[in-house]
């Protein structure tokens, strides 16, 4: 379910996993009390640090997102907006597609649209 | 958590050359810490003395506890790390077979399961004699001799060099799987994208000196470059600020790379009017490029 991050991003790789996480539960690929991988399994699968993959489990244990069951591993937290979050991001999607259709009408290509779209938001995360 | 490799001011001098200059290394137990650095810049002689197979010109060491100088107590060392080297010596006149077989009489903790997984994942020839291998193969059959010993640390130096793109995500994903296991793995390597897949803290060398220490989440999220236009041509000593390790400027435009501090360098770059400023993410080349070019 999960694909390999790209290590050399300079997203720092446990960020790249969390927020795979959080798009497949948003997305209703993972659902409530549904089991994540065991640390060594998913460390072997990404072949990434296993140490990365507890800090990713253990954040997002701290969000809600996850919990942790001593002995079992961990599990997709039971939400009670789970639904209407699933929602927001499909209608999210729509709204993300007119949006490039309407840029790569302005001439722009992908590259370029990808390139405003992380300097923007690499912009805003240092504003914050 | 236990640190299990420490030095303090290491040094090795052969002749007049200085090939390490006072080093002070702490890898903690059950990381996979990456030792970069260029040719020539110290990794080798480092890894050897901490194996005790040469002595320091002068400061100290331990492994487990253990001194590295001492030479009951580096024995104990050796006894528990696993080595594989850079020049992957291994018997020629022997099949492969037969080194794997000469091997793991030694080492009572030998980890059977892996030995005929990696056999197996790595397609080595048991009955050819090592002097016909490739050196692919050689290199193979030494990190297959080095994952099976069953130690508590690992030692690798440049481990993948000469592996095909195949082999050397095999040879990461055992890396992986061992360190879920509780091995610590300390390896030297160049080859910077598979340094950032697998390990979860740099130590960065150069002539000898020891020149970042950081843990790789930390350097994604500190690191950044910083691009600014401004409305008339910009000088280097505007950006004298705490946390730029570079500065490049090209008339009107001006780069920076600052190595933490961000946010207070963007608010005084805004501040000399800059017309636009984009902060980048920078990836682990770009600061080794970085930190070993940017010499006196």
């Amino acid at each position: 379910m999960f694909r390999k991050p790209n290590p050399s991003s300079g997203v720092p790789i446990y960020v790249q996993i969390k927020e795979q996480i959080r798009h497949a539960i948003e997305t209703g690929a993972l659902l409530s009390g549904d089991q994540l991988p065991g640390i060594r399994s998913l460390a072997e699968t990404l072949v990434i640090n296993p140490n990365t993959v507890i800090k990713v489990y253990r954040e997002l244990e701290q969000e809600g997102v996850l919990e942790i069951r001593h002995g079992l591993g961990a599990f997709v937290a039971s939400h009670r907006r789970s639904r209407s979050k699933t929602e927001e991001i499909r209608d999210a999607q729509q709204l993300m597609c007119e949006f490039l259709e309407t840029l790569r009408e302005q001439g722009l290509n992908d590259g370029e649209i990808r390139r405003l779209f992380e300097a923007e938001l690499a912009g805003e995360l240092q504003r914050r | 958590m236990a640190v299990i490799i420490e030095t303090v001011e290491l040094k090795k001098n052969y002749g007049r050359h200085e090939a390490v200059r006072g080093l002070n290394l702490s890898v903690r137990a059950g990381s996979v810490c990456a030792f970069l650095g260029q040719n020539g810049a110290g990794k080798s002689s480092t890894i050897k003395m901490l194996l005790g197979m040469i002595h320091p010109t002068s400061g100290s060491g331990c492994i487990f506890g253990h001194r590295i100088d001492k030479e009951k107590e580096s024995l104990l060392i050796r006894q528990k790390v696993a080595f594989v080297a850079e020049d992957k010596r291994l018997y020629d006149y022997m099949t492969v077979a037969q080194m794997i077989r000469f091997t793991k009489s030694f080492f009572p903790r030998w980890n059977h399961a892996l030995e005929s997984r990696l056999v197996e994942q790595f397609d080595l020839p048991l009955e050819r004699r090592i002097r016909q291998l490739s050196k692919g193969m050689r290199t193979k059959l030494a990190l297959l001799l080095g994952f099976a010993r069953g130690c508590e640390l690992l030692i690798l130096d440049e481990p993948t060099e000469g592996l095909d793109p195949v082999a050397i995500e095999d040879v990461l994903q055992i890396v992986v799987s061992l360190t879920a296991q509780g091995t610590t793995v300390f390896f030297s390597s160049h080859q910077i994208a598979e340094v950032e897949q697998v390990a979860d803290h740099v130590l960065m060398i150069d002539r000898g000196r020891l020149v970042l220490d950081a843990p790789m989440d930390q350097l994604k999220e500190q690191y950044r470059q910083i691009q600014a236009v401004f409305p008339e041509p910009i000088e280097e000593r505007d950006f004298r600020l705490p946390g730029i390790e570079k500065i490049r400027t090209e008339g009107r435009t001006v780069s920076l790379v600052a190595s933490h501090n961000v946010d207070l360098i963007v608010e005084h770059v805004r501040m000399l009017r800059a017309g636009s400023v984009d902060v980048l993410p920078i990836s682990l080349k770009e600061i080794f490029l970085e930190k070993v070019k940017a010499r006196p």
